[in-house]
């Protein structure tokens, strides 16, 4: 049968999600969030999720109504800082001991996923040493410099934003919209993306910033 | 007290751009050292790497052609410069971590005499944390220089024998660009190359919190005057 990655509707795009799935969420500074996806996600009856994303609590994302109906059990990110003196939900929930945290440099935590979809387990890295977020972690030294080791990221879904899809599943995008999200997609079982557009004829090979073989679903949002 | 005035943050950012040479690739952090980018040198040939991507980022846009898909790393619509590229989140920090940054200019609040910096986690009670790419671009930038005042608001030093924060990466900052002097870190400690007009050399140490030599060619600090808007 033709391939063709596109589905109908929210639900088709998130079916098989299960408890306890590691969630990899792309987007930086309003740019490149699946919002569309995120909040499909949180109509869901899901329980003890693990987010990856880089911050858990940026305004322009959809994360905290995962965080805030209590989907999720731990967030792994660079940023987990509220605006302002109120607490954000997730401070919140972190301060009574209900959500664990893991923080990472935000270059530790890109590689990680990089890595996790480009079957490296483990990389070390100069970054973070001798700091508090690398506390007890194994060290070696190389070039007179001392590194840590940070184990690769993988997923079960990771929900991405791009800008035009073809039904390969090859996607562009616009601008700062890619930041996480290609190597997000290369990192999770199920890569689902949302876009603005479906083209009906393949997309140029030299405009494909994402190879369709990653993506393994999307969706057309407005 | 002497009636010296001291420099205004958009002073402290004048001054640090006047050191970016032609050529650079440059990331530079939120708050003050942002405000660096306004002040380069006329003709100055620079790119102004974001670490959500951006090679060659431009000012912020206008309000009326902003794209909400083209920010950088502070959540700013902003614009592209002649000759920019965008990479993705792995790839950007690859060109940070691979050594690619000729400079990053980081706010902060405390070096050590040894290069340590603390720039992350000032322990607000109850705040999460919030690194984002600052232990990134501090560890693995070609040369890391740092804005920030010289003292706290009460008057603590924050140029210390030993960092009192959580550090951000281990002796990694070669410039110190304050309010009342521009330092080096050097093999054994704090050099000053400028200090305040007409500041006495005993003043700075008085408030330095670690032993500061004078470099033979040290000058008097001197900005033009910037008004602070509003």
């Amino acid at each position: 049968m033709a391939i063709d990655k596109r589905v109908a509707s929210a639900a088709e795009a998130l079916g098989g999600v299960a408890d306890g799935a590691v969630v990899l969420l792309s987007g930086f500074g309003g740019a490149g969030f699946a919002n569309v996806l995120v909040r499909a996600l949180a109509e869901m009856p899901l329980r003890d999720l693990t987010l990856v994303v880089n911050s858990a609590t940026h305004p322009l994302s959809q994360t905290h109504l995962l965080i805030e109906r209590g989907m999720v059990r731990k967030v792994v990110c660079s940023a987990a800082r509220g605006r302002g003196k109120e607490l954000s939900v997730f401070e919140q929930l972190f301060k009574q001991g209900r959500i664990e945290l893991e923080c990472l440099p935000q270059g530790t935590l890109a590689e990680k996923i990089r890595a996790g979809g480009a079957g490296i387990p483990a990389f070390y890295t100069p970054v973070g040493f001798g700091t508090d977020l690398t506390k007890g972690r194994e060290t070696r030294t190389y070039n007179g410099r001392e590194h840590v080791l940070e184990e690769a990221i993988t997923g079960d879904l990771a929900l991405i934003r791009a800008d035009r899809a073809d039904r390969y599943g090859n996607l562009t995008f616009r601008f700062t919209q890619q930041n996480f999200g290609p190597s997000m997609a290369t990192a999770a079982k199920l890569a689902v993306a949302e876009v603005r557009v479906a083209e009906d004829t393949p997309i140029a090979q030299p405009e494909v910033q994402l190879p369709g073989v990653y993506v393994d679903r999307f969706l057309v949002v407005d | 007290m002497s009636n010296l005035k001291p420099l205004n943050r958009f002073q402290m950012a004048w001054r640090a751009a006047q050191d970016i040479q032609d050529g650079m690739l440059v990331n530079l952090g939120l708050g003050i050292p942002v405000l660096a980018s306004d002040y380069l040198p006329a003709g100055r040939d620079v790119f102004i790497q974001s670490e959500n991507g951006i090679i060659g980022a431009g000012p912020e846009a206008a309000a009326d052609s902003a794209d909400p898909d083209l920010v950088d790393a502070g959540s700013r619509r902003v614009t592209l410069r002649a000759g920019a590229s965008i990479v993705n989140s792995a790839d950007s920090f690859a060109m940070i971590r691979g050594g690619h940054i000729d400079v990053t200019i980081l706010g902060c609040f405390e070096v050590a005499e040894n290069g340590d910096m603390a720039n992350w986690d000032s322990r607000v009670p109850d705040k999460g944390p919030l690194v984002g790419g600052a232990m990134d671009l501090a560890a693995c930038a070609r040369s890391v220089w740092v804005i920030m005042e010289h003292n706290t608001r009460g008057g603590g030093a924050r140029l210390l024998r030993r960092c009192t924060l959580p550090l951000t990466a281990v002796s990694c900052v070669d410039r110190i660009y304050t309010d009342i002097a521009v330092l080096s870190v050097g093999a054994s400690g704090f050099v000053v190359h400028e200090i305040l007009d007409g500041m006495e050399r005993d003043a700075l140490q008085a408030r330095t919190g670690a032993p500061i030599a004078f470099a033979p060619d040290c000058q008097p600090l001197v900005a033009p005057p910037i008004e602070v808007p509003g």
